[in-house]
């Protein structure tokens, strides 16, 4: 089975206050570089998808491709160093890219690559636009499953029984490969994921606050002599067009307010109806 | 992170990668760990297979399971560890410097395949004796002997202290002077046993009543008529290069893993003195305090590069021994120091537990004092630049 994983590398969310604007730019000084969270997920499905956990060996072909400047190689071998096989790194500048102008890029990649399935982030971290799934999806003419949280196939994603949980129940979707599907952070549960290799009852530690497995410096090593590939966008044929146009961005308005320390939950209650008014 | 003059930019995509890795590992599983166990004077067994899985274990050696990184790798991994605690990266050090490196220097085919895959796995856990109660900084005149035996194999007589993951180790790296051979060039000089630690005559008495490297087992070991067979030697190096060479490697280690120690000293103080506000303000904003604070960034800037020239340097296979002792004495000397101010700007809870830089601060006192003293490495450099030996 072969599985392709958009990656892209975001701002470290947890360091968002370090975020400044230069002119109507978000300024990138300083800030630290972390595969976008959202990613990790899919890419760690990707992992189990692709994988006998019980045997620890690789079954399937993971290719992990990045649309940004050569620094996103890291993140690319970041991903290759947690398993993924080969990458594919597609020259290109932040402020030159757009959801729609991804989804044309990753579409010519896929008709490259030709894999069954692609597993995708349902949103950078970054610019929160969740659209890039769907829209390759349409490029292509592909299914296109979003918030995954289970995922099964026995016949290496020509079929996949996939699982969404929704405020009002878990709903069940059956679609023929291939397909792009987006992932909720539920696939990072144990038990989420059937290959029909990686035998039914083995139990995935649990990952705790990590988005994805920790790397082992081993595969780290071992990572820095798989294949990567960097394309331009003529190597691809596509001159993907924008539909939108970069305006501006500002900051939220500071915080004023002071954090109170209340002595009780009674008293809580009563400011919040006094003097917020949310209740 | 502490990087004030770009250091990132010099380093590789997979040494970035490696010290990500680790240091992300330690956060999650070490960080929220650690206090309670340095308190209650325990060391984690339960991150060993961790560590293993991971890869630390022997993590700059080529084959038998390891990671065969680079120096410069390697190093970011003890800076990773250390930034969490010195007693864990000690636990590594000790493995992987001490005890595999030496066996994969100078150990048989046959030594190899018995002990570094399953020392590569977290399974065998290693100790490296050669400190005696009276020889700390003279080793070469330790009192440990190995006595051939007429039917092949050797006895073992003597008493090793300070020797960190005693009490854990399967297998303990015993150097000893040999007598018996009728070989002019052997005896009375120093050879390494691989001694395992079930051998009858074998005993580790765990030192207690330590301030400092809490969180890491220090031990006595003492060898009574222990005898060994002829496989037990490892045939590769006679003399006092070879623990030498095994210290070089541990005290390069070391000068990565104390900017580690010293970063995360810098941060606490940086970030606590930016909410800690006392008067109007502050005190961040305070020019004492910000003294304090320009000068833990400027040795931690310098000990960065110097280090990292240093790991370059042995990359090349070019570094000499008193360029290594000149980095622990300056790395291990700034980063207390650094452990000491930050222990001051957080005031009362400098001491308490919440917060790592007393705990860091307690255990550079073992670090200064450990792999060479201080006051050693700075005549180690002396004799090199003059050519005059002050040892004696």
């Amino acid at each position: 089975m072969k599985v392709l994983v958009p990656i892209k590398r975001v701002a470290d969310p947890a360091n968002a206050n370090k975020v400044k604007v230069a002119g109507s730019e978000v300024s990138h000084d300083g800030l630290e570089w972390v595969m976008n969270p959202f990613d990790e997920w899919s890419l760690e499905a990707a992992l189990r998808l692709t994988e006998d956990a019980s045997a620890k060996t690789r079954t399937g072909e993971i290719v992990v491709v990045s649309i940004g400047p050569k620094a996103a190689v890291d993140t690319l071998r970041e991903a290759m160093g947690k398993g993924a096989e080969r990458g594919v790194l597609v020259d290109g500048e932040d402020t030159a890219l757009d959801s729609n102008v991804v989804a044309q890029i990753l579409a010519k990649v896929v008709e490259k690559e030709q894999p069954d399935l692609v597993l995708m982030g349902k949103q950078s971290a970054d610019g929160d636009s969740n659209i890039a799934g769907t829209k390759l999806a349409e490029l292509l003419g592909w299914p296109v499953i979003n918030y995954a949280s289970h995922i099964e196939t026995s016949d290496d994603g020509k079929t996949l029984t996939i699982k969404r949980e929704l405020d009002v129940g878990v709903q069940t979707l059956k679609v023929q490969g291939p397909a792009v599907i987006t992932c909720s952070d539920r696939i990072l549960k144990p038990g989420t994921i059937k290959n029909g290799v990686t035998p039914a009852d083995f139990e995935y530690p649990d990952l705790g606050d990590l988005n994805s497995r920790l790397s082992n410096l081993k595969n780290i090593m071992a990572a820095r002599k798989k294949p990567l590939d960097e394309l331009g966008l003529g190597d691809l044929g596509v001159e993907p067009v924008r539909v939108d146009e970069y305006v501006g961005f500002e900051l939220p308005a500071g915080r004023s307010g002071q954090a109170q320390f209340l002595e009780s939950v009674d008293e809580l209650v009563q400011k919040l109806q006094s003097e917020a008014k949310v209740l | 992170m502490v990087d004030y003059y770009g250091l990132d930019e010099e380093l590789t995509t997979d040494e970035r990668q490696v010290r990500d890795a680790v240091r992300r590992y330690m956060d999650v599983k070490v960080r929220p760990i650690i206090a309670k166990h340095y308190q209650d004077g325990t060391f984690p067994t339960e991150l060993i297979g961790g560590f293993a899985e991971l890869g630390l274990l022997g993590a700059n050696l080529e084959g038998y399971g390891c990671a065969g990184m680079g120096d410069v790798a390697y190093g970011l991994a003890m800076q990773e560890l250390e930034r969490c605690d010195s007693g864990v990266r000690s636990f590594c050090s000790v493995q992987g410097s001490l005890c595999m490196y030496p066996i994969w220097a100078f150990g048989s085919d046959a030594q190899k395949e018995r002990w570094l895959p399953g020392m590569a796995r977290g399974e065998i856990i290693g100790c490296f004796g050669l400190t005696e109660p009276d020889f700390g900084s003279n080793p070469t005149g330790m009192v440990t002997r190995a006595d051939k035996l007429p039917g092949g194999g050797y006895r073992l007589n003597g008493t090793k202290r300070w020797i960190t993951n005693g009490n854990l180790a399967h297998v303990a790296i015993v150097w000893a002077k040999v007598y018996g051979t009728g070989d002019e060039a052997r005896d009375g000089r120093v050879h390494g046993f691989l001694v395992p630690t079930e051998t009858a005559g074998f005993t580790a008495q765990k030192l207690d009543g330590k301030f400092s490297l809490r969180a890491s087992v220090t031990s006595e070991l003492i060898l009574e008529d222990v005898e060994v067979g002829e496989d037990a030697l490892m045939p590769g190096v006679v003399g006092m290069r070879g623990p030498l060479s095994c210290l070089s490697q541990a005290r390069y280690g070391i000068c990565w893993g104390v900017i580690g120690a010293a970063i995360d000293c810098y941060e606490t103080a940086l970030s606590y003195s930016k909410d800690r506000v006392q008067f109007s303000r502050p005190i961040a904003g305070y020019q004492l305090v910000q003294a304090k604070l320009v000068h833990m960034v400027s040795e931690i800037t310098k000990a960065q590069w110097l280090t990292l020239r240093l790991g370059r340097l042995k990359e090349a296979g070019r570094v000499k021994p008193a360029q290594i002792s000149l980095a622990k004495r300056n790395n291990v000397h700034h980063a207390l120091e650094i452990a000491r101010i930050a222990r001051d700007i957080l005031g009362g809870n400098g001491i308490m537990y919440d917060y790592p830089v007393g705990r860091h601060m307690m255990n550079l006192e073992t670090v200064y004092t450990y792999e060479g003293t201080h006051d050693i490495h700075t005549l180690i450099v002396g004799q090199d630049i003059t050519g005059l030996a002050a040892f004696e």
